[in-house]
């Protein structure tokens, strides 16, 4: 049985001007400890697919089934990375952020910090535990943020565009980190980007969206060796591949 | 003490020195009579006086425990309603029609009124000054909360908060800039009500009573040492407290920075 299901998933906006479909009947699913990535132009409905599945939205249709149940609103089942840096609480400590889920569990001081170390070590980030997140870069930042998101362990890591915010070669070193994240926690992840050099290299898999109404245009397996090579043939040969998805849109729709 | 600390100190000192000098050549430029603009000498004496007998201790203490009284139920009461005002949209439309309509009336106003329905003495001037301190700690908290970036709602409600974890581990320290701002305001709202109503509400203890007082025996050096009791009061608090809550808060947490040393 697949880990997450999206079901016939359908999104329809109210706004002043009438209703706007924004995702339109999406199905797909995501194994245990598989890699998926989403990719789409910008206004696909990537994002708010993302919220849906972390409980943030509604869908006016279809649903969410993870371990073949359905669910409604966030749960602790499921943890979340935004693009924006300033997700972090500018008022706690990266070992504060970090254990914030922990003290919602009830977890006691000493135990929570002990384990909000450990994820900060997986980050890289244990010797800055004690540093505010205005003293941080935004690479430091956003694995802060990763690291956050997975300290009370959930099954599932939703990231929506973490890294799109940063430095080219910051984002590099970061998509390595999160490699290694995944690789050595096991997590279920489902990680939007609109950036296809990303999906190539992160996923087992990608789900291509495109836009008005959001639908789900291709499904394409990765098979590459990991660690990825981006300059190897095969890599590019999947680039042009989600490119090609992409750009039918662009011809078709504008 | 941090030679930056010292540097900080000096430059306040030399502004309060300066505006004293200037006032001191005009009280002894002969322009106005000695009695209504007294030399700073002869207020230096009169305070140091007061100070001696304890009679402006018990004076500045009175008025200062009807300040803090006041103003500690305004936050008391200000800072969850503004808070439960940004959160819950009933509240809102319940609270902000009601405050919009006392907000602009002066607290002062409303003395006479207290006077009949309190009687004299303390309980008018704690009330006038609840009432004065209620709105700014009111309104800077429900604009705190709602300027509160959603983002920080989210991350928190994703890892489990509930309502009250979100109320005090979110809300609170997210809307601090506008909270400290409104715990000034409301401060500063205190001082002119509590002068007022001592004034007016005619207990016999308090600064605001002594500088009224002072009015029928034309003792301009009385008036004036009560004035600088209260601009002392209101340094030291600026200084320890409101400055000190900024510095381990707001200031270390990113969330406002202090002014640049050059521009």
């Amino acid at each position: 049985m697949p880990h997450i299901e999206v079901r016939d998933v359908s999104l329809v906006y109210d706004t002043p001007s009438g209703s706007v479909p924004g995702v339109a009947g999406v199905s797909f699913d995501i194994e245990a400890s598989e890699f998926l990535c989403i990719v789409g132009p910008s206004g696909c409905g990537k994002s708010t697919l993302l919220n849906i599945i972390a409980g943030f939205l509604s869908p006016t249709g279809g649903e969410i089934r993870i371990g073949g149940k359905a669910v409604s609103g966030h749960g602790m089942d499921r943890g979340i990375v935004f693009q924006d840096f300033a997700q972090l609480f500018p008022w706690r400590t990266a070992l504060g952020n970090v254990a914030f889920g922990l003290e919602m569990k009830g977890m006691s001081k000493e135990e929570r910090e002990a384990v909000a170390l450990k994820q900060l070590g997986l980050v890289k980030l244990e010797n800055f535990a004690r540093s505010y997140p205005h003293h941080l870069s935004g690479g430091m930042q956003q694995r802060v943020a990763i690291a956050r998101a997975l300290a009370y362990n959930p099954a599932v890591l939703l990231m929506d565009e973490p890294f799109a915010a940063l430095d080219a070669l910051t984002r590099d070193d970061m998509q390595r980190l999160l490699a290694d994240v995944w690789r050595e926690t096991g997590k279920t992840v489902i990680y939007v980007t609109h950036n296809v050099a990303e999906a190539v290299y992160l996923a087992d898999r990608v789900v291509v969206m495109t836009s008005h109404p959001g639908t789900v245009k291709a499904e394409i397996t990765i098979r590459l060796p990991r660690p990825r090579d981006p300059l190897s043939v095969e890599f590019l040969d999947y680039q042009k591949e989600l490119l090609r998805h992409l750009g039918e849109r662009t011809q078709g729709g504008t | 003490m941090t030679p930056e600390r010292m540097r900080t100190i000096g430059r306040a000192t030399l502004t309060l020195l300066a505006v004293a000098a200037m006032y001191e050549a005009l009280a002894r430029s002969g322009i106005f009579p000695a009695a209504l603009v007294p030399s700073l000498t002869v207020v230096g004496h009169t305070l140091v006086a007061m100070l001696a007998d304890g009679s402006m201790l018990a004076h500045a203490s009175a008025t200062l425990s009807r300040v803090l009284f006041g103003c500690g139920l305004a936050v008391l009461v200000g800072l969850p309603l503004g808070i439960l005002m940004a959160r819950f949209r009933p509240v809102e439309n319940f609270v902000l029609p009601l405050a919009s309509a006392l907000m602009p009336i002066p607290s002062l106003a409303w003395v006479p009124v207290f006077i009949l329905w309190f009687g004299l003495g303390n309980s008018v001037a704690i009330v006038i000054v609840f009432y004065a301190a209620m709105f700014p700690m009111l309104l800077n908290t429900w604009s705190g909360v709602r300027a509160v970036n959603p983002l920080w709602l989210r991350a928190a409600s994703a890892m489990g908060a509930d309502e009250r974890a979100l109320f005090w581990k979110v809300m609170i320290p997210a809307a601090s800039p506008f909270i400290i701002t409104g715990l000034r305001q409301a401060f500063l709202r205190s001082w002119i009500a509590v002068v007022g109503a001592e004034m007016l509400a005619a207990s016999d203890w308090g600064l605001g009573w002594v500088i009224f007082d002072a009015k029928e025996f034309l003792n301009a050096d009385v008036m004036l040492a009560s004035l600088i009791v209260i601009g002392a009061i209101g340094f030291a608090f600026e200084r320890l407290v409101f400055g000190s809550l900024e510095r381990v808060t707001v200031l270390r947490w990113g969330m406002v920075r202090a002014a640049k040393l050059k521009s």
